[in-house]
């Protein structure tokens, strides 16, 4: 913790986590006295389907490399749209995948498979 | 070296043939992202932060200075011809804007934003060249007690200007300071935050959590409903204003230009506040106040001018202070620090080619902007016809190579996910997320001068107001925030935001 003169690593974040004590309680209190309009409806299957598609990507791109992880990417989130149709999801999916490893591997250097290690890569 | 001097040194600059492209670059890809609604500045500038470590400094800012002017150009394309704003800073001219449109008058809406950008910009220009030096020697004398208040001040501002509620806002800054404070002290060593998760002993990075609120927050919101964009482009017919149009639209420029500069410069703002206050300020004072609303030429002309100039004089206090006044230029002072140039005062004076090479390239940024945007209008109509579906897996795709190429981690692929989540969220409870990401890249700076200021002073708390320029500095920043509180104020503030989600 330390003093104000010398002030040691919890010094302020203690001071901020306090704040936002206060301020978190003074929300839910408020939250109860006045009314507000209620939360709209949660998008829950694009929730999951986007931020579940980046983390399959994260899991999946050093094992099966860039190739075969980037179309799961886009398909897998492009499937939360409602106007979703199969082919030209493909065709984006193959040109997306065609530029990043042109671009992000070759171009930039980014050090990642284009087919991973679990292909024989 | 006079000021002739230093805008030569910047022609120089910004006139080679690699700088000259990239501007390009930056300019179109500007134009582009305003031009299509759901893919803002923020999210694209962290998302091409990466591709710009292989160029030199200063291309690298021309190139991402450009693509945050550039994007105010766009956005007001948008805004006239399918009444959507690109950039919430064109909200206001979808008013007047999208009604001229409709009266078969878009080609001289368009030329109205174009040229009122233009001749904002240019005044920008000259601006940022005229003060940036004076007020870097100011703050050349600034000790740590100052820095922290003007970082306060520039927190507190962006307090006020948050949408919604006060309180979430604050709540959204100190937790954002909070999550900047993640990884380990730099004074003793110590890991704070990290749960014993090796990654996380660096600190989380500022790419990842703008990714992840920008970038993935917004394609979830934009998911719940996508019928939106099905609207009819009109017509574009004569592009050039009539005698009657340039008469009306010559004060409205002049006065958007001033209203724009004078705000921009204020932390935490941006180009936002600007638009907003040059549009009410239009309607009282033009005579033709009464078609304000119905199409208006005024009502184009002024935000317009007034965005762009915001969009430009924010980066006064990026460029001599080192503080970011937005998340926009607080993304530059991470480009910065990644090629090894330390923001502050003492960039102008050390590195005299990069700073005006900057300012001097957002002139001739400008220029292209006025070609790409008016004659080149027919090319932009197509891209906002590009259906949303085809987009946002294409920006995921960038956000998750891009997270990755930072670090060359996995773990940050995952953490850009969880901000996402964080982001909607937020964004569903009506807390805004620019106010965190500015605390977010201040928290470390302003712990930092916090503890030695308090240093110096032997543990004294009153030095932030013993000394003048930081006690005025604190003064502003708590007059801003009770300034909320006045009712009339907070009225004009709900109805602003009100008018401009309407």
């Amino acid at each position: 913790m330390g003093t104000a003169f010398r002030m040691g690593p919890a010094y302020f974040p203690t001071i901020l986590g306090g704040l936002l004590f206060v301020i978190g309680t003074i929300s839910v209190i408020r939250s109860f006295i006045t009314g507000g309009d209620p939360i709209g409806r949660f998008a829950m299957w694009g929730l999951v389907l986007v931020t579940g598609s980046i983390f399959l990507f994260g899991s999946l791109v050093r094992g099966l490399g860039v190739a075969l992880a980037l179309p799961v990417l886009v398909v897998i989130s492009a499937y939360a749209s409602t106007k979703f149709r199969w082919g030209p999801t493909f065709i984006m999916a193959a040109g997306l995948t065609i530029f990043c490893v042109l671009v992000f591997l070759k171009g930039l250097g980014v050090p990642l498979p284009v087919l991973g290690p679990w292909l024989g890569g | 070296m006079d000021l002739i001097g230093h805008l030569w040194l910047g022609l120089q600059t910004s006139a080679s043939l690699a700088n000259l492209f990239y501007c390009f670059v930056g300019v179109f890809l500007g134009t582009a992202i305003g031009v299509l609604p759901g893919l803002g500045p923020t999210a694209t500038i962290a998302m091409l932060l990466p591709v710009t470590f292989v160029l030199p400094p200063v291309t690298a800012l021309i190139m991402l200075a450009g693509i945050y002017y550039g994007s105010q150009y766009g956005g007001s394309t948008t805004s006239i011809l399918v009444n959507l704003p690109g950039e919430a800073a064109s909200v206001v001219t979808t008013l007047d804007g999208y009604q001229m449109a409709r009266k078969g008058r878009a080609g001289a809406a368009l030329a109205a934003s174009a040229i009122g950008s233009f001749f904002a910009g240019t005044v920008a220009t000259l601006l940022i060249a005229a003060f940036g030096p004076p007020m870097a020697n100011m703050a050349l004398r600034f000790g740590p007690a100052e820095y922290f208040s003007l970082m306060v001040m520039g927190l507190a501002a962006s307090i006020v200007l948050a949408q919604g509620s006060l309180l979430h806002a604050i709540g959204m800054v100190v937790l954002g300071l909070l999550l900047g404070l993640i990884g380990t002290d730099v004074t003793s060593g110590i890991q704070r935050y990290t749960f014993g998760i090796f990654e996380l002993a660096d600190g989380i990075g500022f790419v990842t959590v703008a990714m992840g609120m920008f970038g993935l927050g917004e394609i979830i919101r934009n998911l719940e409903d996508e019928e939106q964009r099905s609207a009819i482009v009109s017509k574009i017919t004569s592009l050039w204003p009539t005698k009657e149009d340039w008469r009306r639209m010559t004060p409205s420029i002049l006065r958007g230009t001033a209203i724009g500069s004078v705000l921009g410069i204020l932390p935490g703002s941006g180009s936002i506040l600007g638009s907003f206050a040059a549009y009410s300020i239009e309607k009282k004072l033009s005579r033709n106040s009464s078609q304000f609303g119905t199409g208006a030429i005024e009502g184009v002309a002024a935000p317009e001018s007034a965005n762009n100039a915001g969009a430009q004089t924010s980066f006064i206090p990026m460029l001599t202070l080192g503080i970011p006044s937005n998340p926009v230029s607080a993304l530059m002072v991470g480009a910065m620090i990644i090629h090894g140039i330390q923001p502050g005062p003492s960039v102008i004076s050390e590195q005299p080619a990069l700073f005006w090479g900057v300012v001097v390239s957002m002139w001739i940024g400008n220029l292209m902007l006025i070609i790409l945007n008016l004659p080149l209008i027919g090319m932009w109509v197509r891209v906002i016809m590009i259906p949303y579906q085809y987009l946002y897996p294409g920006i995921l795709v960038f956000c998750a190579i891009g997270v990755f190429s930072l670090k060359n981690a996995q773990f940050d692929i995952y953490l850009m996910g969880l901000f996402g989540v964080l982001g909607y969220v937020f964004s569903k409870l009506g807390c805004e997320a620019a106010p965190m990401l500015l605390a977010f890249i201040l928290g470390p700076l302003m712990e930092e001068y916090l503890r030695r200021a308090m240093l110096l002073s032997r543990g004294n708390p009153w030095v932030f107001l013993q000394r003048p320029i930081s006690a005025t500095l604190l003064v502003i920043a708590v007059l801003a925030l009770c300034s909320v509180l006045i009712p009339s104020f907070s009225k004009t503030r709900e109805e602003a935001f009100v008018e401009g989600v309407g």
